[in-house]
């Protein structure tokens, strides 16, 4: 898909929580094969299980389960495992911890997109889709401070309204969309 | 979010290097730099130039800092599978030993050391046993060394203990009071727990034993490698390495001397 506008970042973070797993699932298949950016996704998942998410959204992108220092691939999706935040450690590779959870959550959705800010600044999308807390609207916030690009889940089309709803209180201008035309604005289809 | 320029991180390392002597310079950016965020939030200063000045100034100060930098999170028996390898498929290796030394190596505040003691008593090993529970954090360490955890945290230790093939009940080795729960001293004389920085300190003992889980993530390449280095060092000859479910030796230069038990487990033995 050589003919695809270049995109203006490297990196694509995705955060969920309650009925994530659908919508994430159709915000990949929207991006469609041979999107040229790297995409890393939290979502909220119980800790201590085999989450099998890496199969679930496996789709047309490659999806795999991140390791410690997992490399950073344009075109391939890492999502984070049970237990674990998914940390960016630099523009190459990814990183796992075991700090406390974050809004009660491990994996949670603030410190992929805080450190994601941190490495890529304005060179970073980030995705906040449906959910039932407010874990993501810091990292988003931090996101857009940067210069990033900022993307949520129109709350009335999600299946839990308040993490998108969080998100869009704590940017100034977030493109706020059901995911489609979400993915659209990713992939620079739509302004 | 505050600004982190990376030479005054640098700066800082050094520092703490310098006077603390304490080496941060090999632990992974992601984690350290949002650990150091917090630290500032922490002793309330408003960016690095003023942590650096404080935590000079004050060693009280970068022992506060210290805690920050280095705590991570665990659960007793945390990751089920691991423990019930350990106790139907280590064990029995361990049992071959007529006396057991074991480095849990990186302990933070216990709970993979008193998962093992618990197992090793179960397993009728503790007796001949002798557990080194090391870390860098001196208050982390004397958490450990109590062994005394939040009541509310003893619901899902027991379900991991459960999970884990527990042969008993896990209350059979706590007494809970007032909110809560200390492990029991038949344990507590069979641990040691002791100062040690995998940065910065060489071998310390032969052990037939190390579990250093969820410790390798926070260390680059470099300082990954000197660690395994260490553990490889310290194992004897068919002694037992298990390693966090996200862990690897694939890129360690010491890769060679270790062969896979179970990789779903991340267990190793020493050749």
């Amino acid at each position: 898909m050589n003919d695809a506008p270049p995109l203006p970042y490297d990196l694509l973070v995705v955060g969920a929580s309650a009925g994530g797993v659908g919508a994430v699932s159709t915000l990949l298949a929207g991006l469609g094969p041979g999107f040229p950016a790297a995409v890393a996704v939290v979502l909220h998942i119980a800790e201590n299980r085999r989450s099998f998410l890496d199969r679930a959204l496996a789709g047309t992108l490659r999806v795999r389960e991140a390791a410690d220092k997992q490399p950073l691939v344009a075109g391939e999706v890492v999502v984070a495992p049970p237990g674990y935040h998914l940390l960016v450690e630099d523009r190459t590779s990814y990183a796992l911890s075991t700090e406390a959870p974050v809004h009660f959550c491990r994996p949670a959705v603030d410190p992929l997109f805080e450190t994601a800010a941190d490495v890529f600044g304005p060179r970073l999308a980030a995705a906040l889709l449906t959910g039932a807390n407010d874990d993501g609207a810091a990292g988003l916030r931090t996101v857009e401070a940067a210069g990033g690009l900022v993307v949520v889940q129109d709350p009335d089309t999600a299946e839990a309204s308040m993490m998108p709803r969080a998100g869009i209180a704590a940017c100034h201008r977030p493109h706020v969309a059901p995911l489609p035309a979400l993915a659209a604005i990713l992939t620079g289809r739509a302004p | 979010m505050t600004e982190l320029p990376e030479d005054e991180v640098c700066t800082l390392l050094t520092t703490i290097r310098n006077t603390y002597h304490y080496d941060f310079t090999g632990y992974a950016q992601a984690s350290l730099r949002r650990r150091l965020r917090t630290g500032l939030t922490k002793l309330g200063c408003p960016d690095l130039a003023a942590l650096q000045r404080r935590i000079t100034a004050d060693p009280a100060a970068f022992q506060e800092l210290l805690g920050v930098l280095t705590v991570h999170v665990s659960d007793l028996f945390r990751d089920p599978s691991y423990h019930r390898f350990l106790r139907q498929e280590v064990c029995p290796r361990l049992a071959t030993w007529p006396s057991l030394k074991l480095w849990v190596a990186g302990c933070s505040t216990g709970e993979e050391a008193w998962s093992l003691a618990i197992l090793l008593a179960e397993t009728d090993l503790l007796s001949r046993s002798l557990i080194y529970a090391t870390d860098i954090d001196p208050v982390a360490l004397r958490q450990a060394e109590d062994g005394v955890y939040d009541i509310d945290r003893l619901p899902r230790f027991s379900q991991n203990y459960r999970e884990a093939g527990g042969s008993g009940s896990l209350s059979d080795w706590y007494a809970a009071h007032y909110g809560r729960a200390r492990f029991d001293d038949r344990l507590r004389r069979r641990m040691v727990f002791a100062d040690h920085d995998l940065a910065t300190d060489a071998v310390f003992s032969e052990v037939q034993f190390v579990s250093c889980r969820n410790v390798l993530i926070y260390f680059d390449r470099g300082l990954q490698d000197r660690a395994v280095g260490l553990f490889a060092e310290a194992l004897c000859r068919g002694g037992v390495l298990g390693i966090g479910s996200k862990e690897t030796l694939h890129f360690s230069s010491h890769n060679h001397a270790f062969e896979l038990l179970s990789h779903e487990e991340r267990v190793y033995r020493r050749r």
